[in-house]
């Protein structure tokens, strides 16, 4: 995972709403090694169509339409997206795990309401700016936005941590639990 | 202070609350299956193994052929997700259900079915329809690559607390309605958003009156309403169906004296409500590429003009263009070119006999493929006639697994193609390149068999 701290580049938007992560990387291509890249399976299908948006852009922004994200558990959706360059989506609202996979992998989630994103959408493509230590957004007409980031998912993406390291620094409190729940919850182990 | 079930399941679970809100939570169960592939590469590269095998249990099943089990598999890409995963199992010593164990299935079939599944367990697996488990009264949820090879390597998870939410349904379903019905239009009402960022307590007197695998088609779909989560209080129902299973526990009744005390309590609060009359359910479709575009068969498609503005015309335009429907256009009558039966949705026994039970002694004029979610739901159901009522009726029966609820197998529906399924996702291209998918019951699947279009399976009865 790279880093993130600041980015600038060009923004695309798709309108629809309720994108699923089947569409961002079709079912078929999930057997596929990470190693070669994920890029070309990024919206495979949908880029049939000469009009679909990311066709002739390459974005590093996307700004899309409200559940962005939703349905399949699929990582490779991420995957897809950072191998293409896409290193941040601002949407109204995101599919939970689509979130939280975006997270481990580098991929800046952005939150803001929908009356201020359809505006923004009908600008773009458009080269946008974003600044994550401060919080910040620029459009392409100048204007900017602030906007809201979990302080520990900021932390994470600036300063590439590693997960399991920092969830054993808990080890005692994890083994405290085993002990007490072995002998309070008998029943909770597998039969 | 009075708790929901969502809330003690949580508090007994979390070992440290970290300053951001989140807490680490105990896994009491991973589920791995074939597509957990990336994880394992993760866990290897960091030099790690799987920290509680015991804990870990291995299915195939989004991989698996569903026309044979004869080996070798034929597509070599397909026979190696399978080998990769039986080596991570072997080289981390988990246990497996490999294409050819008596208890193979897919996994949100597979585990409540061995009495892995109980009431009060967090239960966590690659793929988002583990919400399938909270019909046990357990908290599932799916989960990405990450954070899989995360609870591999540690057995915990870091989850902020999600917000709570309760649909109570008081009443009793319609005959010719299922669970099915029931789920797509609570989706339809509040929408693929509609509970993103909440696990969802289904609740009242129309659940509690639903059998396990009922519940488990309502607690499966959750996720396609944006849910974290779907759950439902554990009773006497639930009790009844693990009593006896190879994996319930040893001491059966402290067990279900501790699962006693896990229902809501009557005076906790929950973020939303939301009350439906189960009269008012009646059988439904999908017409569009969102299960949120789910409508009774009665109704017509919708027109773009009776949208608001410009973006809901936009998106409704959108879906009728990629479905090939009409505004306006009747759903009642639209012509189809197949059916699949199966999933881990509508996949199970209960499933299969109510599709046979419309289909006994009539002819399907469309192909159709039918797959139960199990080895032992195909063995239960042979030994009752039904494979044989599907092949009579011209349609073919499968060996267990996903197969066409996504098409990884090589089960495809051809470009163009219009499927009636029992599966869970509508979206574009689910069910291949082009096809174009509606949702809805088994018994309402089998119906459109009969009549090769959507139809009303109550004029059937
Ligand atoms: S049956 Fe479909 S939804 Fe269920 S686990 Fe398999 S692929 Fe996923």
């Amino acid at each position: 995972m790279t880093a993130f701290v600041t980015l600038e580049g060009e923004a695309v938007a798709i309108e629809a709403a309720n994108v699923d992560t089947d569409q961002m990387i079709p079912a078929r291509f999930l057997r596929k090694d990470r190693n070669a890249g994920y890029q070309n399976f990024l919206f495979h299908d949908l880029r049939q169509d000469p009009a679909f948006p990311l066709n002739g852009h390459a974005p590093v922004v996307l700004v899309t339409g409200p559940n962005f994200g939703c349905g399949s558990s699929r990582e490779g959706a991420v995957y897809a997206l950072v191998d293409a360059g896409v290193r941040c989506v601002i949407a109204p609202s995101f599919g939970d795990i689509f979130a939280s996979n975006a997270a481990k992998n580098g991929l800046l989630t952005i939150t803001l309401p929908e009356s201020q994103l359809r505006a923004v959408r009908s600008e773009l493509p458009g080269r946008v700016a974003v600044d994550l230590p401060a919080q910040c957004i620029r459009w392409p007409d100048g204007r900017t936005d602030a906007f809201e980031i979990d302080p520990f998912r900021k932390r994470c993406l600036i300063e590439d941590l590693d997960d399991v390291a920092l969830t054993f620094e808990h080890r005692a409190a994890i083994d405290a639990f085993c002990a007490r729940d072995r002998s309070g919850r008998l029943w909770a182990q597998p039969g | 202070m009075p708790k929901t079930l969502l809330e003690k399941i949580w508090d007994a679970h979390a070992i440290v609350t970290r300053e951001d809100g989140a807490s680490l939570l105990w896994v009491d169960r991973h589920f791995v299956h074939e597509g957990s592939f990336h994880a394992f590469g993760m866990l290897d590269h960091a030099g790690r193994r799987v920290l509680r095998p015991d804990l870990t249990f291995g299915v195939t099943d989004h991989y698996v052929p569903s026309h044979s089990r004869a080996l070798p598999i034929a597509d070599p890409e397909v026979a190696g997700m399978i080998d990769r995963l039986r080596g991570n199992a072997r080289h981390n010593g988990f246990d497996l259900m490999d294409p050819n164990d008596p208890r193979q299935g897919i996994v949100h079939v597979a585990g409540p079915e061995q009495g892995l599944t109980l009431p009060g367990l967090t239960i966590v697996c690659g793929d988002s329809h583990t919400s399938t488990h909270g019909a046990f009264g357990a908290l599932g949820f799916g989960i990405g690559a990450s954070e899989v090879s995360h609870v591999l390597a540690t057995q915990t998870i870091w989850q902020r607390r999600p917000h709570a939410m309760r649909i109570a349904i008081d009443g009793t379903l319609p005959a010719g309605v299922a669970a099915k019905d029931l789920i797509l239009s609570i989706i339809g009402k509040i929408g693929a958003g509609g509970a993103t960022g909440h696990v969802i307590e289904y609740a009242g007197s129309a659940i509690r009156a639903l059998g396990m695998e009922a519940r488990m088609t309502i607690c499966n779909m959750s996720i396609e309403a944006g849910a974290r989560a779907g759950m439902v209080a554990p009773d006497d129902t639930t009790f009844a169906f693990l009593a006896g299973r190879p994996r319930a526990p040893r001491d059966f009744d402290a067990a279900v004296a501790a699962w006693r005390t896990l229902p809501t309590d009557d005076d906790a609060r929950f973020d939303r409500e939301i009350t439906l009359s189960a009269a008012e359910i009646a059988p439904t479709v999908t017409w569009g590429t969102s299960p949120e575009t789910a409508l009774p068969i009665t109704a017509s498609v919708p027109d773009p003009a009776g949208a608001s503005d410009a973006a809901g015309r936009g998106r409704i335009a959108e879906q009728l263009d990629y479905m090939g429907l009409q505004p306006g256009q009747a759903l009642d009558g639209i012509r189809i070119d197949r059916v699949f039966i199966g999933s881990c949705t509508n996949g199970r026994l209960s499933d299969l006999r109510a599709a046979a039970a419309v289909l006994r002694g009539r002819r399907a004029t469309v192909p159709g493929l039918v797959v139960p979610g199990s080895v032992p739901v195909k063995r239960q159901a042979e030994a009752e006639g039904l494979d044989r009522v599907f092949l009579g009726a011209g349609l073919q029966w499968g060996e267990p697994g996903c197969s066409m609820c996504v098409g990884m197998n090589g089960d495809l529906v051809p470009p163009g193609e219009r499927c009636a399924a029992t599966s869970n996702r509508n979206f574009v291209g689910r069910q291949g390149p082009g096809a174009r998918t509606h949702l809805m019951s088994p018994a309402m699947a089998a119906a459109a068999a009969i009549a090769g279009a959507l139809t009303d399976v109550r004029r059937l009865a």
